[in-house]
């Protein structure tokens, strides 16, 4: 007996609320950063499942997805540590909670 | 596909997705971020998407993990440890994953079997790059390349 697709997207949806909670929970800029890597991970083992357990594999659609979404990813975590790098320069702090002169 | 495999890799990813999470020491969590990322990698072998799989390899453990403990050494010395946890964020991450439960269990169309499919080769993926995706691969290399000048620009220092 072999897993079926269900199977897998209650672990991709598991996967995206690890990382929902990740992010919403936490109070450090950069967790919340590993949070949205999870959550993108997650949307990616949907891509990948629906791609296997499709009637057409022979056209790798899903593939190609989850490869551009990997890259993008990637440019979003340079340009999110650059960002929290930046932020720890000016205010000596990464706790979100903290960073709030934009507040009215 | 082996369901006995796929009970393991579930377990461990879950676990270390969960630890990295909720532990309070910042760089055990971004241990275990990466640990997730190869559970995750070990999925996409399990569907048959090997090249898939080692680019997650790659691209997460190689680059962003190292990337992830490097920026946390750089501002090691504001907070050791995340201290506070927000207990309303725990409540909605429970309430999504409930209504994606219910969405998933209500669909009759998703417990399917794998169909068998031939192998998915690297000359296949590199084919298709090449000729239906020539177009956004473009635009990925143009979004990389801009991302790495607005990522050097924001951490240059500002003269004054």
């Amino acid at each position: 007996m072999s897993p079926t697709l269900q199977l897998f997207l209650i672990v991709s949806a598991a996967l995206f609320c690890i990382g929902l909670l990740a992010a919403l929970s936490r109070r450090h800029a950069i967790f919340i950063l590993i949070g949205i890597e999870m959550m993108l991970a997650g949307a990616n083992l949907n891509f990948i499942a629906f791609w296997r357990f499709s009637s057409e594999p022979h056209q790798p659609t899903g593939v190609m997805i989850a490869i551009f979404s990997i890259a993008i990813a990637a440019a979003e975590a340079a340009v999110g540590l650059a960002l929290v790098i930046s932020v720890y320069r000016h205010y000596r702090t990464t706790n979100v909670d903290q960073l709030d002169q934009l507040k009215g | 596909m082996n369901s006995v495999a796929f009970i393991v890799i579930a377990i461990f990813t879950l676990a270390a997705g969960l630890a990295a999470a909720t532990l309070q020491k910042l760089m055990h969590a971004a241990l275990s971020f990466a640990v997730t990322f190869v559970g995750i990698a070990a999925f996409f072998f399990l569907l048959g998407a090997e090249f898939v799989g080692l680019v997650q390899v790659f691209v997460y453990i190689g680059a962003v993990a190292v990337l992830i403990v490097f920026t946390i050494l750089l501002t090691r010395r504001d907070v050791e440890k995340d201290r506070g946890f927000n207990w309303s964020g725990a409540f909605i991450a429970i309430a999504v994953f409930g209504g994606l439960i219910w969405a998933i269990l209500k669909t009759q169309s998703l417990s399917v079997a794998a169909p068998e499919i031939p192998a998915l080769t690297v000359k296949r993926i590199g084919e298709v790059l090449m000729t239906n995706y020539v177009w956004p691969l473009q635009c990925v290399g143009l979004l990389l390349t801009a991302a790495l000048v607005g990522a050097l620009i924001l951490v240059m220092e500002e003269k004054q």
